[in-house]
């Protein structure tokens, strides 16, 4: 090698200085990755397409909950990751609603003259609003007890504390008296319809009736997902963005002394910044329950880790970031599953990140870092 | 002439034998029965991992949640070696393996001293030119590993077989803990360049793809020894308290010798302020892969120590939920603590898999896991910065230059960080 740039200096020397190298090693994943969704388009695009509708159910809900991380890190740079187990028991508070409580449908027991789809929108909004504030009362006591004396204690403090939080929620909700540490199956909070949707228009399925082949499918649980996602996105960017508390939350993620300076509670911004978070992850752990009807009591880790992966690949900080990136992890995972192997769609997750952070080190929508200028 | 030894040494090098010496005893006259047999053991595994990642994190400052996949990674290569020793009786996995990981390593050796003279080469690159060397090499060795192992084979048929299966045991765990290195070497390369917590973030999705790759090992590795997700059975169970408390020791001294030469000065310095170490002529990113590859090579080391301590491998054990045991061990010790990262790993072993076990009530066994996080929360809002704090033992306190006389700042904040600060002075 060394003959080499003695012989030919200035061919050895472009190639380094345009790190020829290593973009041509991310080019060679790149066209493998396209190569294989263009053939497994080809060989089914029906299918291709279900499962891109299926990716993007998953990735909404991913959204929702990487919202949370990636305000809680915007802010306190806490990786923290009871989130996950936050979302688990915002799970739990609706399955408890439905199933014990039966509060999915109070209105057509209290005013059975309003028209089936009425009633149960307005039941479903009731059970994900009871989730939505169990989970963000349960996240402002853990950041009052757990986070809160922490504040100026090292940053590895408070990320052990936030495992050991997670722990706790995990094993705590495992006992016979919490959760219990069975899988339990979820009851939707609403009669789920499939339509097919194939070149001759839109027809509903029959309850037990087999798809026809070669149609897409779509169910009103992705409906539900999509919707209730946007909605709630853009109700928290017009928090962040136009009133008091969301201007008061950018301030304080710039910079918390001259914050405080300003006059800004800053401690009960982060609490407040913790309960949005976890009110979001509270609606999520609802919308993700009646996709998968199961819950159990370490369901959250994996969705909460894929969601943390999102918001790092958006570029944490980031609203729009945040469902961008939650979009691709979710379309990723769901066909990864479908084309390379089931196993693997958490190794497809993380290897994305991996190669987009060594492009863009700071996430898809991040800004460059400020730390240490 | 004898150079004169520090007593701090002789004191040392006494107390391991000493402390050595009793539990032998204990546990050959049966007063420590299998239970606390395999505590000990699993606490001693336990400190090597530790001390890697103290390495790693409490030293080098790099937050690294991928220790447990090199564990893992140790775990089952080790654990291969063995089990096909003892039962096919073949000796070519060890041939391959030990082929693989000394070309590779050379390989890695050579290209480094020819690439490090390459002025603006990026990691990337770089990582390619690893990579493609590396798969060459790793198929060639698979070829001359088939081809050399029958001769190795028979040589080690011809001694006694307890005396062959050492043999294989101790290459295989040396194998274990450089094939780790390999990779930590590999994945480290483009890894390192991203910033703390997203180099924390990647090396955790790195123990979550060993997991996978382990619960798939017999389809999609093609290893059917190791039975995926089954779990990997009949290990040889041939680690006793002299190898990993040797292990122990070992590792110990070498990291006291690292840490006190100027490689561990350079290393401690990236922690403290890179910047500041650039500006004095530091390596950062050469003494973060140095940091980065040894801690991981004590991780293979103690994940061959693991494999054979129960002789049970399963996927689950090396769950990524696991990687926050070390962790977990190194804050409670101290970062940057030999010593408290030692009494942590051991009061980790006693107390959660030990004395929790036995204290808690019938019936209240899966209490265990709610009292631990709880345990962990008091510790932090008490004592954030560990048990000992930067306490250490004599023998692994560094012998400060005799600057520090004429200094009057006392004690220096955080052990090893004081000849640093003071040398720059």
């Amino acid at each position: 090698m060394n003959a080499a740039i003695n012989q030919k200096p200035s061919l050895i020397e472009t190639v380094i200085r345009k790190r020829l190298l290593g973009k041509g090693f991310l080019t060679a994943v790149a066209i493998l990755a396209v190569w294989k969704l263009v053939a497994s388009f080809l060989a089914g695009p029906t299918i291709f397409m279900q499962q891109v509708v299926n990716g993007f159910q998953l990735g909404f809900v991913y959204a929702l909950i990487a919202l949370g991380y990636t305000m809680v890190y915007g802010i306190v740079r806490l990786i923290n990751f009871a989130h996950g187990d936050v979302f688990m028991v915002g799970a739990f508070a609706s399955y408890y609603a439905i199933a014990r409580f039966g509060l999915n449908s109070w209105p057509s027991r209290v005013f059975p003259g309003l028209p089936v789809w009425l009633s149960s929108a307005i039941g479903v909004i009731t059970v994900i609003v009871v989730s939505m504030l169990a989970c963000a009362l349960l996240a402002f006591i853990i950041e009052r007890i757990a986070y809160k004396p922490l504040r100026t204690a090292p940053r590895i403090s408070a990320l052990i504390t936030a495992i050991g939080v997670s722990f706790f929620l995990e094993y705590f909700g495992a006992l016979p008296m919490a959760f219990g540490p069975n899988f339990v199956t979820y009851q939707r909070p609403f009669e789920v319809v499939n339509w097919v949707i194939s070149t001759s228009g839109i027809v509903a399925l029959k309850p037990g009736q087999a798809p026809p082949d070669n149609t897409l499918i779509l169910s009103n649980i992705s409906l539900y997902i999509i919707i209730i996602s946007l909605l709630l996105l853009f109700f928290l960017n017009f928090i962040v963005r136009r009133t008091r508390v969301g201007k008061a939350m950018r301030a304080t993620a710039y910079d918390k002394p001259t914050s405080r300076l300003m006059g800004i509670n800053v401690d009960g911004i982060i609490s407040v910044t913790f309960a949005i978070g976890a009110a979001l992850a509270g609606a999520a752990g609802v919308l993700y329950a009646t996709a998968f009807p199961q819950v159990y009591f370490v369901m959250g880790i994996i969705p909460g880790l894929k969601a943390f992966v999102a918001a790092v690949l958006g570029g944490i900080g980031s609203i729009p970031g945040a469902l961008i990136g939650a979009l691709i992890i979710g379309e990723a995972e769901v066909l990864s599953a479908a084309y390379i192997s089931t196993p693997m769609r958490d190794a497809v997750a993380f290897t994305i990140l991996v190669l987009v952070l060594l492009v863009r080190p700071t996430g898809i929508f991040g800004e460059p870092s400020r730390e240490k200028a | 002439m004898l150079k004169k030894i520090p007593r701090s040494n002789l004191l040392f090098f006494g107390a391991a034998l000493l402390v050595f010496a009793i539990i032998q005893v204990a546990i050959s006259t049966y007063m420590l029965n299998d239970f606390w047999n395999t505590i000990l053991r699993l606490g001693a595994v336990m400190a090597i991992v530790s001390l890697g990642l103290n390495l790693i994190y409490g030293y080098n400052g790099q937050f690294s949640l991928g220790q447990w996949g090199f564990y893992a990674i140790g775990a089952y290569v080790a654990a291969d070696i063995t089990y096909r020793w003892t039962n096919n009786n073949d000796a070519t996995g060890l041939a391959i393996l030990l082929f693989g990981v000394l070309l590779v390593g050379g390989a890695i050796v050579y290209l480094r001293s020819v690439l490090g003279k390459i002025r603006g080469l990026d990691a990337l690159s770089a990582f390619t030119m690893y990579f493609l060397a590396t798969l060459i090499l790793g198929i060639a060795s698979v070829y001359i590993g088939q081809w050399v192992g029958p001769a190795i084979t028979a040589l080690l048929m011809a001694l006694p077989a307890a005396v062959s299966l050492q043999i294989v045991y101790i290459l295989a765990v040396i194998i274990a803990g450089i094939f780790a290195a390999e990779v930590s070497f590999l994945f480290g390369l483009p890894v390192l360049t991203l910033g703390s917590d997203y180099f924390g973030i990647a090396t955790l999705g790195f123990t979550i793809i060993v997991k996978v790759l382990l619960d798939n090992s017999d389809t999609m590795l093609g290893f059917q020894e190791m039975k995926g997700a089954r779990g990997m059975i009949g290990i040889p169970k041939i680690t006793s308290w002299f190898w990993v408390f040797l292990a122990l020791v070992v590792v110990v001294v070498i990291m006291r010798n690292l840490l006190h030469s100027s490689y561990g000065r350079a290393i401690i310095s990236v922690r403290e302020d890179e910047i500041a170490g650039k500006a004095m002529g530091i390596d950062v990113a050469e003494y973060k892969i140095l940091a980065f590859v040894i801690g991981s090579f004590f991780a293979g080391l103690a994940g061959g120590l693991y494999a054979h301590i129960n002789g049970f491998l399963h996927p689950n054990s090396f769950n990524f939920i696991k990687s926050f045991d070390p962790m977990i061990i190194i804050v409670l010790g101290g970062l940057g603590s030999i010593t408290g990262t030692l009494v942590a790993s051991f009061a980790w072993a006693l107390l959660l898999e030990g004395v929790l076990r036995l204290v808690l009530p019938q019936g209240f066994e899966t209490w265990r896991f709610v009292v631990y996080p709880l345990l962990l929360l008091l510790m932090m809002l008490l004592r954030p910065s560990g048990l000992l704090g930067a306490y250490e033992i004599p023998f692994l306190r560094q012998i400060l230059p005799p600057l520090k006389n004429l200094g009057k700042t006392g004690k220096p904040e955080a052990g090893n960080a004081a000849p640093v600060q003071e040398a720059t002075k």
